[in-house]
């Protein structure tokens, strides 16, 4: 059965099933909004680990795009008179342009300077977020309209917990099919070897350039998403603690571990939730989590328990 | 005819001049191996012809054309390969999928197609998988095709690098050290793989240190010296040239070398 | 001319605590090849602890001894506890590591302190020296004065004595630094250590006149970084110079140009750099070896 259908169904498939049992179990439309967190966070992961696990490439300042999409949603439908879905790609595409326009010169940076440039990238965005109050609302943020889809207004915990859970399905269902293909070898080959990947006539600075864009996309429509779900943006969705907390997520569940983006994005959000009984650790305890398990699971989770389960079978 | 010529090559470190004046020729079936003691600048010659260093001046053509200066993604799709002396392999990929990159070139590649995997796309991934376990089983690495290659040892991973350059279906192919590390029956193996490579008709420069490999499989062999050309021959011609001896074991050695 | 002076004199002031930054950037970049992300803590360490110290009626050259000796510790533990349990690890690994000992810094002071913003008084008063139409706060030479001689001290360590040597070695091959004997996890410490004493001087000195609360680290780390990148990464000379210059750049900026976006300026600095320049404006050409 598992090999009949390989592996890319039966994860699909998991995940869809899962995510309508869930709602079963949930008490409260708390427990809905938490969850909608975490397919949102687990959609902009997907998208991080596509350049940084399968390509390589860090980004340390993947929240900018977030913020992108944010507060397209919000300053579209407020300020340019735009349709709230219409927004949402505008969003993609600013973002699309933006890292495909700086992707040239910064991708061609590697280790420590790469990371400091993408760092600056995203900084720089937070920064005009925060500046231009009279578009954005500055450091307070802004609200976002309701969005509506042919005369339906779409609000509701529940409702977006749907919303956002097909939103990570297409997600994950893309950055599946994207493994076993030239695209997709393509970033694993520059990954481990850029010289012999140029060598098999790999165009290294396109893939490159096709991985970052893609996890502009990723990031900028969960942006979108978690602002309409909100309704509300403020500017550190843009900053730079939410960037590192979209590497986390992806280094936490495993670097190239698509399911390991969704556990690690499960993670950074569940625990503070469950944490908000020390609400002033909660930095502290951040900071704890991403030393602890950077020290004693360098591998990520998923494909540390992959090896175990591995190991117990032989 | 020649395929690839490379003429006056010269580049410089910091200075020092790693190659000066160095050209070579090759022609489709021919196995042209370049030799002399270590830092005589092969590699580094080998890294200029294949676009990784941009070379200070000289004139390297592929095909009658000029190619000075092109990347090596360039200089693949007009048809050069080349293995590495320190492995280039991609460790954490499967010795199939290793092939199966070095198909890219072959392989149409739409990013749009690729998200969504159409059946094109998946259709086209087995005639690739297909090619690239043909390409596994003339290296003699057929049942290591879904092992990853960084599990592999030292002298299968040279034989990966070999099929992965061959996947690309060069005209030239460039092998660093192929046989480097390998035990006698794996040299020999590699000395019938390079001759069945030539025998299709693909020119083979190769950079080797083992002089019985060299000599049985050459047709010519250039001999450099501290970046620069001391000898172009015949294995036989190179054999007995006092030059080769001497660069390779100081003139003392040579003198002891001819009287044994 | 005196608003010349007036920029030049602030952006001196500036840069030199992004120099003191960038140059504790340097010691550990060159010693154990890490950047650490967590060196804007050892600022705001050095600045809380004075702070807080001195409330608590201890006198300020002690509450500064105390500062810079909780910041060493600090230093030293981030060694032992994160850095030395990740050896092997890739860079991007260790840069997360860093940032998340920064954040862990960060949520540690803001438990320990509280979130308000904090002033000391100036070491030697307020009253300001007017020089050629420009006035000069008395701390601005305190913290040039403390610069240079941190600088001097540095420099006489790496060039004069075996510890400096040691670091030196290190840097340049750490297989064989230890061949030659020299314990290289105590030279990575030494300039863990050596780099937070750095930076809670930096803090120390800045507080009177920038004020610190428990978040001041994370943009001096990333303009100090600037400023090491400007210097070309493991260059100390650089870095001072990268320190200063990008002061000046932000001085001269918001005086002249505008200050909205005065803090963007290092962050387009640093961009600007490394797409002209990928090694730093110092820093060489690496060959890859194939």
């Amino acid at each position: 059965m598992l090999n009949l259908l390989g592996r890319r169904s039966v994860i699909l498939i998991v995940l869809a099933v899962m995510m309508a049992v869930l709602p079963l179990l949930f008490p409260s439309s708390y427990y809905f909004r938490v969850a909608s967190l975490v397919w949102v966070s687990a959609l902009a992961a997907i998208g991080l680990n596509i350049l940084m696990g399968k390509a390589g490439q860090v980004s340390l300042g993947h929240a900018g795009f977030f913020g992108i999409g944010a507060y397209a949603v919000a300053i579209g439908p407020a300020h340019l008179g735009l349709n709230a879905l219409l927004a949402v790609l505008v969003g993609a595409l600013l973002s699309a342009v933006l890292a495909f326009l700086v992707g040239r010169p910064i991708l061609r940076l590697k280790g420590h300077y790469l990371a400091i440039a993408t760092l600056g990238l995203g900084v720089l965005v937070a920064m005009v977020i925060t500046t231009e109050s009279g578009w954005t609302g500055g450091p307070d943020g802004m609200p976002v309209p309701k969005l509506s889809l042919f005369g339906w207004r779409v609000s509701g915990s529940t409702t977006w917990y749907w919303i956002t859970a097909g939103l990570l399905l297409i997600g994950t269902w893309f950055a599946l099919n994207l493994d076993d293909t030239p695209t997709g070898r393509a970033f694993r080959a520059l990954h481990d070897s850029e010289v012999a990947a140029r060598t098999a006539g790999v165009h290294v600075e396109r893939f490159k350039l096709q991985a970052f864009v893609i996890a502009a996309v990723y990031a900028s429509v969960a942006g979108s998403a978690l602002a309409m779900m909100n309704g509300f943006v403020n500017p550190d969705q843009a900053g730079f603690l939410h960037s590192v907390e979209l590497v986390t997520m992806v280094v936490l569940g495993g670097l190239g571990s698509i399911v390991g983006s969704i556990v690690g994005a499960a993670v950074l959000v569940v625990l503070p939730q469950l944490l908000t009984v020390f609400q002033d650790y909660e930095h502290f305890l951040l900071g704890l989590i991403i030393i602890v398990s950077m020290i004693f699971m360098r591998d990520g989770m998923v494909p540390m328990l992959a090896k175990l389960a591995r190991r117990a079978r032989s | 005819m020649s395929l690839l010529k490379a003429s006056d090559v010269g580049i410089a470190f910091g200075g020092v001049k790693a190659i000066d004046g160095v050209g070579f020729s090759v022609a489709p079936g021919e196995i042209l191996s370049i030799i002399g003691p270590n830092g005589a600048g092969k590699t580094t010659l080998f890294n200029v012809v294949s676009g990784m260093y941009a070379a200070d001046h000289g004139r390297i053509e592929l095909d009658g054309r000029d190619v000075t200066g092109l990347p090596p993604d360039a200089l693949a799709s007009r048809g050069l390969s080349r293995t590495f002396q320190n492995l280039q392999i991609f460790h954490r990929m499967t010795a199939a999928e290793n092939v199966m990159v070095g198909r890219h070139l072959q392989e149409r590649c739409s990013l749009f197609a690729d998200l969504l995997r159409l059946p094109s796309v998946t259709r086209q991934n087995r005639a690739t998988r297909a090619a690239a376990l043909t390409l596994l089983d003339q290296v003699g690495l057929r049942d290591d095709a879904d092992v990853a290659a960084g599990s592999l040892s030292y002298g299968a991973s040279k034989r990966l690098e070999i099929a992965r350059a061959l996947a690309a279906e060069p005209r030239v192919l460039l092998l660093d050290e192929p046989a480097a590390g390998c035990n006698s029956v794996e040299t020999e193996e590699i000395d019938r793989l390079i001759c069945r490579v030539a025998d299709q008709g693909i020119a083979v420069v190769l950079v080797e240190h083992d002089m019985k490999l060299v000599m049985k499989i050459s047709h010519r062999i250039l001999v450099l010296n501290q970046g620069r050309m001391l000898v172009e021959g015949t294995p036989d011609e190179v054999r007995h040239n006092p030059l080769v001896a001497e660069a390779y074991l100081g003139r003392h050695g040579a003198r002891e070398a001819a009287r044994a | 001319m005196s608003e010349l002076l007036q920029f030049l004199i602030s952006g001196l002031t500036v840069g030199a605590v992004y120099a003191l930054v960038a140059l504790g950037f340097t010691l550990v970049y060159h010693a154990a090849d890490v950047v650490n992300f967590a060196q804007g803590e050892f600022v705001m360490l050095g600045g809380m602890v004075t702070v807080f110290a001195y409330a608590a009626g201890v006198p300020l050259p002690l509450a500064a001894l105390l500062a810079v000796i909780v910041a060493v510790v600090v230093g030293l533990l981030l060694y032992w506890l994160a850095i030395a349990p990740a050896r092997g690890a890739s860079a991007v690994s260790l840069i997360i590591i860093t940032i998340g000992a920064s954040i862990l810094l960060r949520g540690a002071a803001q438990i320990v302190f509280d979130k308000q913003f904090h002033k000391l008084p100036a070491f030697s008063g307020d009253a300001p020296i007017h020089l050629f139409g420009a006035v000069i706060q008395p701390q601005s030479l305190w913290v040039l004065g403390g610069a240079a001689l941190v600088v001097l001290t540095l420099y006489y360590v790496m060039e004069r004595t075996l510890i400096g040597k040691a670091v030196v070695a290190t840097a340049a091959n750490r297989l064989a630094a230890r061949l030659v004997g020299v314990n290289v996890a105590t030279v990575m410490a030494l300039a863990f250590g050596g780099s937070a004493a750095i930076g809670a001087i930096a803090g120390i000195l800045i507080t009177p006149i920038t004020l610190t609360s428990y978040d001041v680290g994370t943009l001096l780390a990333l303009k100090g970084f600037a400023a090491a990148m400007l210097g070309g990464m493991g260059n100390p000379l650089g870095a001072v110079i990268g320190g200063l210059f990008l002061g000046l750049l932000e001085s001269f900026g918001a005086g002249y140009v505008s200050s909205t976006y005065k803090d963007a300026i290092a962050f387009i600095v640093i961009l600007a750099v490394l797409f002209v320049a990928p090694q730093g404006l110092v820093g060489r050409r690496k060959v890859e070896r194939v």
